[in-house]
Formats: C-alpha cells, sequence, structure tokens
C-alpha cells in the first residue's frame, strides 16, 4: 500500500467528519440550502478543521528539520526550548507595547522562538557526539527553565491566562474564522521546507559530509531555524502548544521509509494532520456535547507511542 | 596539484601541524602514511576545507580553497573523512545519489542517475542498493561512502582510510579502481593508508608524516626503507622487494 494516498484518503474522510460534529448538529448533504447550517460550517467548522490539519501537518515538519539539524531522533519543536522562546517573545511584546497590531506580535513570537532554538542548538553542539540522550535533556533543561521565566514574568504581571492558553492547553474549540488563519503562514513555512528538502537531507548527514558536498551549512541551518520558530510561534499563538506530533511522527515515518526527506516530507506532513486529527475528534466525542483538549490526548497517546519507539530503538543508535 | 603551503594547525594550545608545505602531484595516486596522531586527518580535512585553515594556503587544481566558493571545489575535489558513522536512515542508493547533489543542486538528469548506478555497481553494492545504511555491515557502509565520493566524480578525490573494514578482495579491487581512475581517466587520487604494502604496491607518490611534520616524501621506492620507515615508527622494521616494488615485513 502506498503512504501517500492512504494518508490522503484517511485524513480527507476525518475531515469530513469533524465538519460534522459539534454541539450543533450539521447535516452536509442538506447544508448548501440552509444559510444557518452554512454558517456554521463555514464560520466555525471548516476553521476549526483546517487548524487542526494545518497544525498536525506544519509541526511534523518542524519536528523532522529540528531532527536533523541536530542529527536526533529525541527531540521536536515541543522540547527544543522553541514553543517557550514563543511565549516569551509574545508576553515581551504585550508587556513592551500593550496595543501592538498582531503582526508585530507574530514577529516577535518568531523572532523569540527563533533565539531560543538557536540557543539550544549551540548547546548541544558542544555535547559529545555519542552521549545520544543528553540531547533530549539538555532540551528538556532548557524547555524547564525558559518555561519557568515565562511563568515568573506572568505571574509579576497578571499575565497567567494568556501564558495558559500558549503553553499548556493546545486546543483548537476556540477557532472560528478569523482566529486561524496565522496558521496558513504555518503551513505555507513547512511547504518552503520540502523545496529545500535534499538540504536538509544532506545537513542530516553530518557537516563534514555536507561541506565535502559544497553545501553552505550556515545558510541551511539558519533556513531550518527560521522554518521551525515559524511554525512553533503561529501554533503557540493560535492554538498554544500542540505536544509530542513533533516527535513522534518523524520517528513513525524514518522507520519506515528512512531520511530521504523529499520523499518523506509529504508523509510527514500528512500523517501529522492525521494524528492531530483524530485526537481531535476524539477529544471531541469522547464526553460530547463537551470537549477534551487535542493537546491533553496527544499528551497521552504521545508518550505511549514514544516510550514504543525508546524501545524499540534502530539497532545503530 | 594540490599545493599546500606553510599550513600550521593547532587545536586549543595543542599543535597538531607544524609549517608543511608539500604537494600532491596532478595524475598520480599519493598514499599518506604515519603512526597514530600524526596528523594526517588534520592535513586531509584541512585541504578538503571540512577544518577551516589558521595559518598557510591551500590551492587545489590552481583554486585558492580559502577563495573559492565552497559549491565549486565540490566539483573539483570529493573528499572522504575517516569518520563515515551517519546517523540518517537512507537506503545505500539514496547516499550515492548524494554524491551527485554538487552537479544537479537538487534536479538529477539521467546522466546522474546513470552515474549512481555505475557508482553502485563498481563496489558490488548494486543487490542491496535498496537497503538501509543501518541494515548493512561496516564493511558494506564503508563501500557505500566511497561510492558516493566516487560517483562524485571530480578531477581530485581525497579518502582518509578508505580500507577500513573492507576484506582483502574489496580492499584490493578498490586499490585497482583508483588506480584505474589515475591511469586511463587523468584523475588525481589522495589517500591515508595504514597497510603500509597498499602504498607500497600501488602509490606513486608517499608522503610520510610524524608528529605534524613531513619527514620524507617521493617515490614509493625512496621512501619505504627500512631507515624511514624504522624512524617514522620508532621499530625496527625490514623491507624485502617483490616484483620491483618495496614489500613491507612489519607483521613479524
Ligand atoms: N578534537 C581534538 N582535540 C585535541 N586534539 C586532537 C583533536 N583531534 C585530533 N587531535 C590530535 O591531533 C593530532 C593529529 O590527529 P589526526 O587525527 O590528524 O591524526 P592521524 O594521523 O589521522 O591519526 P590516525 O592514524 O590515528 O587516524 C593527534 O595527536 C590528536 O591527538
Ligand atoms: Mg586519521
Amino acid at each position: 500500500m502506498r503512504p501517500t494516498p492512504a494518508l490522503a484518503v484517511a485524513l480527507a474522510a476525518m475531515m469530513l467528519v469533524s465538519m460534522t460534529i459539534g454541539a450543533a448538529s450539521v447535516d452536509l448533504v442538506h447544508a448548501f440550502g440552509d444559510p444557518r447550517t452554512m454558517l456554521v460550517l463555514l464560520e466555525s467548522r471548516l476553521p476549526r478543521t483546517l487548524a487542526v490539519a494545518l497544525t498536525g501537518a506544519a509541526l511534523a515538519v518542524a519536528g523532522v528539520l529540528i531532527q536533523a539539524l541536530v542529527r536526533n531522533r529525541f527531540v521536536g519543536p515541543d522540547t527544543a526550548g522553541t514553543a517557550e522562546g514563543a511565549a516569551l517573545g509574545l508576553l515581551a511584546i504585550t508587556i513592551l507595547w500593550p496595543a501592538s497590531p498582531l503582526w508585530l506580535r507574530m514577529v516577535a513570537a518568531s523572532v523569540s522562538a527563533m533565539a531560543t532554538t538557536a540557543l539550544f542548538i549551540a548547546i548541544i553542539r558542544r555535547l559529545p557526539v555519542r552521549e545520544v540522550m543528553l540531547v533530549p535533556i539538555a532540551g528538556l533543561v532548557l524547555s524547564g527553565v525558559l518555561g519557568s521565566v515565562v511563568t515568573f514574568i506572568g505571574w509579576q504581571t497578571d499575565l497567567m491566562q494568556y501564558i495558559g492558553t500558549w503553553l499548556f492547553s493546545g486546543e483548537f474549540s476556540g477557532v472560528i474564522s478569523g482566529r486561524y488563519e496565522l496558521l496558513w503562514i504555518a503551513g505555507g513555512a513547512a511547504v518552503l521546507a520540502w523545496f529545500a528538502a535534499d538540504r536538509f537531507a544532506i545537513i542530516g548527514l553530518g557537516d563534514q559530509v555536507a561541506t565535502g558536498l559544497g553545501l553552505g551549512t550556515r545558510a541551511v541551518l539558519r533556513l531550518g531555524l527560521a522554518v521551525v520558530a515559524v511554525v512553533t510561534a503561529m501554533v503557540v499563538t493560535t492554538v498554544g502548544m500542540i505536544p509530542f506530533v513533533g516527535l513522534v511522527v518523524p520517528n513513525i515515518v524514518a522507520r519506515i521509509m528512512g531520511d530521504n526527506l523529499r520523499r518523506t516530507l509529504p508523509v510527514v506532513a500528512l500523517s501529522g494532520a492525521v494524528l492531530v486529527m483524530a485526537c481531535d475528534l476524539a477529544g471531541r466525542l469522547v464526553i460530547h456535547p463537551y470537549e477534551v483538549p487535542a493537546g491533553l490526548i496527544l499528551g497521552g497517546v504521545g508518550s505511549v507511542l514514544f516510550l514504543w519507539l525508546l524501545y524499540r530503538r534502530p539497532r545503530h543508535g | 596539484m594540490i599545493r599546500i603551503d606553510g599550513v600550521s594547525h593547532r587545536i586549543g594550545k595543542a599543535p597538531i601541524l607544524h609549517d608543511i608545505t608539500t604537494h600532491l602531484p596532478e595524475g598520480r595516486l599519493t598514499a599518506l602514511i604515519g603512526p597514530n596522531g600524526a596528523g594526517k586527518s588534520t592535513l586531509l580535512r584541512l585541504i578538503g576545507r571540512l577544518e577551516p585553515l589558521q595559518q598557510g594556503r591551500v590551492s587545489v587544481a590552481g583554486r585558492d580553497i580559502a577563495a573559492t566558493p565552497t559549491e565549486d571545489l565540490a566539483r573539483v575535489m570529493a573528499i572522504l573523512g575517516q569518520q563515515t558513522s551517519i546517523a540518517s536512515r537512507l537506503r545505500l542508493s539514496e547516499l550515492v545519489g548524494f554524491g551527485r547533489w554538487p552537479h544537479h543542486r537538487g534536479r538529477p538528469t539521467a546522466h546522474d542517475h546513470a552515474r549512481v548506478a555505475e557508482a553502485l555497481e563498481a563496489f558490488a553494492l548494486t543487490p542491496m542498493a535498496d537497503r538501509f545504511l543501518d541494515e548493512v555491515s561496516g564493511g558494506q557502509a564503508q563501500r557505500a561512502h566511497i561510492a558516493m565520493a566516487f560517483a562524485q566524480d571530480t578531477d581530485w578525490l581525497l579518502l582518509d582510510e578508505p580500507l577500513n573494514n573492507l576484506d582483502m578482495a574489496h580492499a584490493r579491487a578498490l586499490m585497482g579502481r583508483l588506480r584505474d581512475l589515475v591511469d586511463r581517466q587523468g584523475r588525481s587520487v589522495g589517500l591515508v593508508v595504514h597497510e603500509i604494502n597498499y602504498a607500497a604496491a600501488w602509490a606513486d607518490h608517499v608522503i610520510a608524516m610524524k608528529d605534524g611534520r613531513i619527514v620524507a616524501e617521493g617515490s614509493a621506492n625512496e621512501v619505504l626503507t627500512e631507515d624511514v620507515l624504522s624512524d617514522l615508527y620508532d621499530a625496527p622494521i625490514a623491507v624485502a622487494s617483490h616484483q620491483g616494488r618495496p614489500l613491507v615485513l612489519h607483521h613479524v
């Protein structure tokens, strides 16, 4: 079975289901004749469905990139200080200029996320290469430290409720038309990554091989950082951080298909979308008509998947 | 020709290379020999711009490596480092395929595919071309790395201990291929070898290094003598002759 068509069909089916379920029941077949139903669909269901798919796809692609940049499979945008960096940038701009326009907030979040991720990469480049597990540990420590800085500032400035929505409760129930469109930027960044897929794959072979093949490693590093930071910043600001997608999906796809990113990135993106979509649907169905945040479900599902991946590591590290 | 002019190198405070001036002749197979830690890999990495030059100049076929864009150098020389462990999960055909990247930069042509197939065939990798790098033996992986450098199809080929992990037959086959590159295609090859008899049997030019200095250079017959080798390795080494070339009896 070819993975791309199978995943595309699965995603399309889940998106259809996602359009129909919710507090107000929607009959897709008769929606066109009914303005009220159309309103629900276009203003709420469609935006939510797209937001879920974009988030999953972009985060999974960001995960592949960060893993190639640091040459370690046990990191993701949620364990490299990226999400906390985005939150820090948002917090700073909110405090310094409360009336700042949205685009400036996005820029602040992206730049700050880029800075903290660059810090992460600088730290781990000093670690001994063979210590595979030090890399995720360093990421968790950095994320933890940055997270407490954000929380501390949040308490001091009475902004805790924002921080909660950015870092803790990744979920899609608040998504309506007009409040998710930034995620298209995340999706665009992920598409951009596909055009440089070969470069990221070559960077993953190590600096020596990359230099030998005439690749300017710094430029690729910067591009990768920018994509990871922009994706994460957009997700954090619109729906809050969704854990594990960027960690687990790249691992599973690499085990099955390998690391030729030009071939695998579309599969990674589709798988990420499918995974988050499944978790969002599950969250909407278990205690219907109430919801469990997709981020929470992913936390559970993702940690089980991650343990399974750790347990059956590839033979050569 | 590769010219090396007054190259010194330090790591931290420790001097690794001392004012090295030498050359690798064009259209020849040059072997770099010397004990562990002599600085062979460091010198090769400096030539291959895998390490920034601290002092001195290196030029490859007339191009100063410090002033030539790295992507242009990748079409002039291919280098295989000593450390070839790669964490990526690539199929052998994909790895070898990346050797063509300096030429097509993302848009492989039929010519590129043909070159990759040729390189896989040359190193007897065709039957396992679809296997992942972490699912083949150490020697097979090593051959895949060499095949990747071959596929790069450059005038200069620099290999750091390519014989690592290779069995006798594959080691000899590799030396034969390198010889063929030099004799029939006019290419130039530089390689680090520890098994000195491979240098004795196949190399045109030998550079002997010790403690970050060059202690001897010249033809195999000039360098691979009892005096030079005993000095180089701080151990008495007998040298016989076989078909007009030195045969080093270091194992007894
Ligand atoms: N990262 C490093 N830090 C400090 N010293 C180093 C480092 N890498 C290499 N060296 C030292 O530099 C010297 C030259 O090393 P190099 O790898 O060039 O030797 P070599 O001739 O290739 O040896 P071998 O035959 O073992 O491969 C050695 O004395 C080594 O200890
Ligand atoms: Mg060496």
